[in-house]
């Protein structure tokens, strides 16, 4: 615990969120019926404030030590707005796939809150639990893993509905199934047959129809293009924006690939080992990006475009992302940071608008977590 | 010991071969594979050279028949089921098809090695990496377990793995994701090979990771003039590093050029689709270009151009004839050199 504390302290100012509006409820019937209520688009739908999940690390068998913990997620905050795509990227192990299990509440947080439309849903259960699930959704990376071989596809499809039957009678559930095929862009007859039976693209499209059965508001995408080839990529990406659309949804889309998320996402948050370095707009991320990690993360990115490859400059990290078992003092990315100086080494940098910029009307002018924060473009080609 | 200080220094620079004639060249290559269902047709006519120094992109999506030939190329091809029915492949003028066993193996790990994709399942997991990368020096050099471990080190050195006289002893498991790879990398570069076969080399790694190796695979190429087919799906890592691009597709290739062409102008409809789909990161387009439908199953490839259901340009003459990959010229009829395009309608695509 007195780790926890710790990280208490050096949480970040949060000054990119607004004020959550939270709903008093005190039975569990008012939970579920305050969870019906509406959301406008353009306001916060889901509001996430410090949250935190370490998992344990323990020594023997009998009496499990705690020697220390992997602090995947370690203090962060975001609000991700009523019909917009929030795209979060970062390298393998810097924790945004726990980052979507916590939303899902598939993963208990160590600490912090996720308010969903006013209600902290990491202390909800029963009924209520079961109500905010519906509403959030999630897409898989692997279509090849995330679909059970043994059942068919109107099986997987229709699995929500025995949990939820609310949504879907059941006599009328075939017709549903179908029509779900039938928005992500299969043929509804092939409600019989087995995964094994559809390439990479047709089974994410199945595992999109079986996120949308439910009509929830939040769709949670993990990585849910980076196993498909280039062709069949674009199709995908095309239907959940069309999708988006045509149910006013809100992406939560996680991704390693940069360019993806550039082209559906609204907003932008860049994760470091377990925080968030930068978020802000597309624009402000990509072409004004003010943290050094950011700035290095684009300038890797290969563009497929071999002019641009001489006029670009290239930031090289050197080395490898630190164990987030025992992440470095101070700023985490100092160990592998140009810029570091001893400040960095002390003093945690808070996720805020850098002093310098504050108060102007420029698109620098966003959240970034570091000391040293000074715009420069990366990606366009001197 | 004497084999030690042989190579001790830093290699000249190899000259172009005894032979005349590029380095490696694939001509007219088949492959096939028999299984229940049918005869899969995995490759059907591939041709292309590599020199000394070049870098040769070979870009396709998954089923196209790349890292087939690469493997045919290896000798690595599990036959059956694999059969080459025709082609050739030339190291040094040579047929490597028509060579022994032993002869092949003389060529396998010392003059042509390959990079693998995914360095946690290539490498052994019970075994050091020391012992792994000291293995091609025992087996191929017939040095001593001492001396060999010598040379490890070395050539961890080379592919920049800090502190490697320490980290020899370690296994696999023990280091992330790029060192696997950049002992990957060292474990190819053993023996100074002529020609490198990099299968997806950075597919599994990250973007500050991919740069990282990528680079060092660019500059330990310059060093000893290698020749060097990287295979990748990824248009962008392409773009940085090839000097000439083969793009494959059911089994053919559609398209060759080289890299600054491919992306200017590209000639055949499916190069075109393919940039216009992969999202900018220095643009936010509107919808994305898609190529509709599916690569095609290779137990059935589509009669006369295998992209024609997928075509928007497809004509009668797409479905009946296969097109051959002719030469692509200027509109006034000079020669582009190196590129050329299997399109019936290379023309409206390259000036249309």
């Amino acid at each position: 615990m007195a780790e926890l504390k710790k990280t208490n302290e050096a949480v970040d100012a949060t000054p990119n969120v607004t004020e959550v509006e939270t709903v008093e409820v005190t039975s569990e019937e008012a939970a579920v019926a305050a969870l019906d209520a509406t959301v406008e688009r353009g306001e916060p739908i889901l509001q996430v404030r410090n949250l935190v999940k370490h998992f344990p690390l323990t020594q023997g068998i009998l009496f499990k030590r705690h020697v220390g913990a992997v602090k995947a997620v370690d203090g962060i905050s975001f609000d991700l707005y009523q019909g917009e795509t929030l795209g979060i990227v970062g390298e393998s192990g810097c924790g945004k796939s726990t980052v979507a299990k916590l939303l899902m509440t598939l993963e208990k947080a160590t600490a912090g809150e996720v308010f969903y439309k006013g209600q902290d849903i990491t202390k909800l259960s029963g009924r209520a639990l079961k109500a905010v699930r519906r509403n959030i959704q999630m897409v898989f990376q692997d279509p090849y893993t995330s679909l059970n071989p043994r059942m068919t596809v109107g099986d997987i499809i229709g699995e929500p509905f025995d949990i939820h039957p609310e949504v879907a009678p059941k006599g009328d559930r075939r017709r549903k199934v179908q029509e779900l095929l039938d928005v992500v862009g299969l043929n509804p007859e092939y409600i019989h047959r087995y995964p094994h039976q559809f390439s990479g693209g047709q089974r994410q499209r199945i595992g999109i129809a079986r996120g949308l059965a439910l009509n929830p508001e939040i769709i949670i995408c993990d990585e849910p293009v980076s196993a498909l080839d280039v062709s069949v990529q674009a199709q995908v990406v095309n239907l959940m924006e069309k999708l988006q659309d045509e149910f006013n949804l809100s992406y939560v889309f996680i991704a390693h690939d940069l360019s993806i998320v550039r082209h559906i996402s609204d907003r932008v948050g860049v994760m470091y080992l377990g925080k968030m370095a930068e978020i802000g707009t597309d624009v402000q991320i990509y072409d004004h990006p003010t943290h050094p990690y950011t700035q290095a993360l684009l300038s890797a990115v290969p563009v497929p475009d071999p002019e641009a490859r001489e006029g670009r400059e290239r930031i090289i990290l050197t080395g490898d992302v630190p164990s987030p078992a025992n992440p470095p003092s101070g700023c985490r990315f100092r160990t592998r940071c140009w810029k570091a100086e001893d400040k960095c080494a002390t003093e945690v940098p808070l996720l805020a608008v850098p002093e310098r910029f504050k108060g102007q009307d420029t698109p620098a002018a966003h959240e970034s977590a570091c000391h040293f924060a000074e715009e420069k473009d990366v990606v366009h080609a001197a | 010991m004497t084999i030690i200080k042989e190579t001790a220094g830093v290699p000249a620079p190899r000259a172009g071969g005894e032979a005349s004639g590029p380095l490696l060249e694939v001509r007219d290559l088949h492959v096939e594979f028999h299984t229940r269902d049918g005869v899969a047709k995995a490759v059907n006519g591939v041709n292309y050279s590599v020199d000394s120094g070049e870098t040769l992109a070979v870009l396709g999506e998954s089923g196209s028949g790349k890292s087939v030939t690469a493997q045919a190329i290896m000798g690595i091809l599990d036959m059956p089921p694999g059969k080459i029915p025709h082609g050739q492949i030339l190291f040094r003028g040579q047929d490597m098809l028509t060579m022994s066993n032993e002869e092949r193996r003389q060529i396998r790990g010392r003059k042509i090695a390959m990079i693998f994709q995914d360095a946690l399942s290539s490498l052994n997991p019970v075994l050091s990496v020391g012992y792994q990368l000291g293995e091609m020096f025992r087996v191929h050099q017939g040095l001593s377990k001492k001396d060999a471990k010598a040379k490890s080190i070395e050539l961890m050195d080379k592919v920049k793995i800090p502190a490697a006289r320490a980290r020899i002893g370690d296994y696999p498991h023990q280091f992330s994701g790029g060192m696997r790879q950049r002992i990957m990398i060292a474990m190819a570069l053993a023996l100074e090979p002529d020609l490198i076969i990099a299968d997806e080399p950075t597919t599994a790694l990250d973007v500050t990771v991919q740069a990282q190796v990528m680079d060092l695979l660019a500059e330990l190429q310059r060093e000893y003039n290698m020749g060097l087919i990287l295979i990748t799906h990824d248009l962008g890592v392409v773009a940085d590093v090839a000097d000439k691009i083969a793009v494959m597709y059911a089994g053919r290739i559609v398209e060759t050029a080289p890299v600054h062409e491919l992306y200017k102008r590209p000639a055949h409809p499916y190069t075109r689709g393919l940039l216009d789909s992969i999202p900018r990161l220095d643009q936010k387009g509107q919808e994305l270009y898609a190529i509709k439908g599916l690569p095609p199953n290779l137990l059935k490839i589509p009669t006369g151009c295998a992209f024609n259901p997928r075509c928007p340009k497809a004509d009668d003459i797409c479905r009946t004839e296969i097109p051959a990959l002719a030469p692509v010229t200027e509109q006034d009829g000079s020669d582009l050199p190196g590129r050329g395009s299997a399109c019936h309608f290379w023309k409206e695509t390259i000036h249309g």
